[in-house]
């Protein structure tokens, strides 16, 4: 493949004139760099810039002409209006938001337990038909949901989960990319720290707990974000396998209401995405450098 | 790996029988919603594709007849849903693949301050959700005159009537592409950026006395060919974020089907079919040839960037 890697190198330091990745100051060169990536970023943010500034204008400013994009005067009471909504059935907005909390906070907790077990079996235990179930994972990672959701909604039908918490919870708990990402990690861990510990009398649940958590932390951060970010904001759940409004989420409660009120509701429409947005910004930025650690294991071989 | 040549005494069969168990144990809890809602929907699929099903009575079965309507007479899907999907799927899959990584590669030419917070800008459309996408988008090409764009346009003199940007469809398919391609910079991104940052230094060094004199050469015989793995997982998650972004038309036009049918892809015909129609059967057999699709272009990735040449099943 690269040939370069066996050649003997006799680079003169002051010869080369290679790129300089991952540089430690500013130099002139990557000024070229700066006047792309620049208006780049600003492209990428200005629609979140935006979003967020509506959420605080007050409805004079919403629907001033010429458009406005930062606000002048603002208020919280887009937020205050949002919060004291109630869905058309009498649902408040607090019963929404418990129901994202704790179908959230169970499904990253569970996806946490059964992907680092998961992980763990596959990577350090030994058994029949190891290779294969790994290769099925390997193949489910290019898996589209979208794809197949009418035989989910069949599924969810026939298995007595419709209109429960589960409908909601279990579809987006075994992620590939999570099992793959975590597994990428306990490869890493020598298995003689592992033999160790057997012969230190400790079983699977201790070796977990003791030595595979504590150590493959990044990749965990970083199933925490990418879970979080499926469940948040998911509406297919509360969509397609919930009738009973009490049980479905913020993120769909947020959704109807933005396509249902998108004039009178637009200052609440835009209150609604900064709430659905926020966490998922906060917990990126608190766990990115965990998450670009694991990245560097993300490769397929 | 671990095949011995003799046969396996009585003993050492119980005790590997016990060790496999232990491992299927801790595998169990993972593998239940896995082929609950991942490996058992697209069997079913491929089964349903066969019949007529209508949800309220059991499916009959009907051979080939969907497949054959599919291809012989459903217009939309010919006309419409086919060509929007591949024109979509190869511009936001392979296109925002390429443009992703031009980017990760440009971040990792800066130092680490400007670095983490450019790479932040660009992943945080990627987080955002179908909600908040929605609600942006919509209002920077809302079809009045407050409507960003229409507005700049009309400053800039370059129409006089506000256009209906999300209900004609000849800008739609457009929109699309962009909206999609805007928040397309996902985990496979992030992966690209830290595969080019482990990339051995001296390997461009020793390229460069070997006779390497630009960055483009520098490009293709030294970081793609350095960070194969990452750009494996990077193309894999571009095409599925390509194909699981078919809510996208939908949202923002507000209705299934979009206008003219201009954004339809192969997602919301079968949303279409299987959940306003409720022809279960006939969505089956579109989501097996979306499966198909998928699996295709996987393969290709497969074959550009694996290491080997079969790398699963």
């Amino acid at each position: 493949m690269s040939k370069q890697l066996t050649k003997p190198k006799k680079a003169k330091k002051g010869g080369y004139q290679g790129s300089r990745i991952n540089p430690t100051r500013f130099s002139l060169g990557q000024l070229k760099f700066y006047f792309i990536l620049i208006p780049l970023a600003m492209f990428m943010i200005i629609p979140v810039v935006m979003i967020i500034n509506r959420a605080f204008m007050p409805l004079g400013e919403l629907f001033a002409f010429p458009p406005r994009v930062i606000v002048k005067n603002p208020t919280i009471n887009n937020f205050r209006d949002l919060l004291s909504l109630s869905g058309s059935t009498g649902v408040p907005m607090s019963r929404y938001l418990l129901n994202s909390v704790v179908i959230t906070l169970l499904t990253v907790l569970m996806n946490l337990v059964i992907s680092v077990t998961g992980a763990y079996a596959l990577s350090k235990k030994r058994f029949r038909g190891k290779e294969k179930l790994f290769a099925i994972n390997q193949l489910a990672l290019m898996f589209v949901p979208t794809a197949v959701a009418v035989p989910r909604y069949l599924v969810i039908m026939n298995s007595g989960m419709f209109n429960t918490f589960w409908a909601q919870i279990m579809p987006l708990l075994a992620m590939p990319v999570v099992l793959f990402l975590v597994k990428q990690f306990v490869d890493q861990i020598p298995d003689a720290l592992i033999e160790a510990a057997v012969v230190d009398g400790a079983n699977d649940l201790t070796i977990i707990r003791r030595i595979i958590i504590p150590l493959t932390r990044p990749a965990l951060a970083t199933a925490v974000v990418l879970t979080f970010q499926a469940v948040w904001g998911s509406v297919e759940a509360s969509n397609n396998f919930i009738t009973d409004d009490t049980l479905r989420t913020l993120a769909f409660y947020l959704n109807s209401i933005s396509t249902n009120n998108a004039v009178a509701g637009a200052g609440m429409v835009a209150a609604a995405s900064v709430i659905l947005f926020l966490p998922n910004l906060i917990i990126f930025i608190v766990m990115q450098s965990q998450v670009m650690n694991t990245m560097s294991h993300s490769g397929i071989k | 790996m671990t095949t011995k040549p003799h046969r396996l005494s009585k003993r050492e069969e119980k005790a590997r029988l016990k060790r496999d168990a232990g491992a299927y144990a801790l595998l169990v809890p993972y593998a239940l919603p896995f082929i609950l809602f991942i490996l058992m929907p697209v069997v079913m699929a491929m089964g349903l594709s066969f019949t007529y099903f209508d949800v309220i009575n059991p499916p009959s079965f009907t051979g080939f007849l969907n497949y054959i309507t599919l291809f012989t007479q459903d217009t939309v899907f010919l006309k419409n849903v086919l060509p929007n999907t591949f024109l979509y799927a190869l511009v936001v899959g392979p296109g925002g693949y390429v443009l992703s990584f031009l980017i990760a590669w440009m971040l990792t030419q800066l130092p680490k301050g400007p670095r983490t917070v450019l790479a932040l800008a660009v992943y945080t459309p990627s987080m955002l959700g179908s909600v908040f996408i929605g609600v942006v988008w919509r209002a920077i090409f809302s079809g009045d005159q407050r409507g960003i764009v229409n507005y700049l346009l009309m400053e800039l003199g370059v129409i006089d009537q506000p256009l209906q940007f999300l209900l004609t469809p000849n800008h739609f398919m457009g929109i699309m592409i962009l909206v999609s391609l805007w928040s397309a910079m996902g985990i496979g991104f992030l992966a690209m950026i830290s595969g080019i940052l482990n990339i051995n230094q001296e390997l461009y060094e020793a390229a460069y006395v070997d006779g390497m004199r630009n960055r483009f050469q520098e490009i293709i015989y030294i970081t793609v060919p350095s960070m194969k793995p990452q750009m494996l997982f990077g193309a894999v998650m571009a095409i599925v974020n390509a194909f699981n972004m078919g809510w996208i038309g939908v949202t923002l036009s507000g209705a299934n089907p979009t206008p003219e049918y201009s954004g339809q892809l192969i997602t919301n015909h079968i949303d279409d079919f299987g959940f306003i129609r409720y022809e279960m059967g006939y969505a089956a057999a579109l989501s097996v040839v979306l499966l198909m699709v998928v699996y295709l272009f996987n393969r290709l990735a497969h074959r550009f960037f694996g290491e080997r040449e079969e790398v699963e099943s």
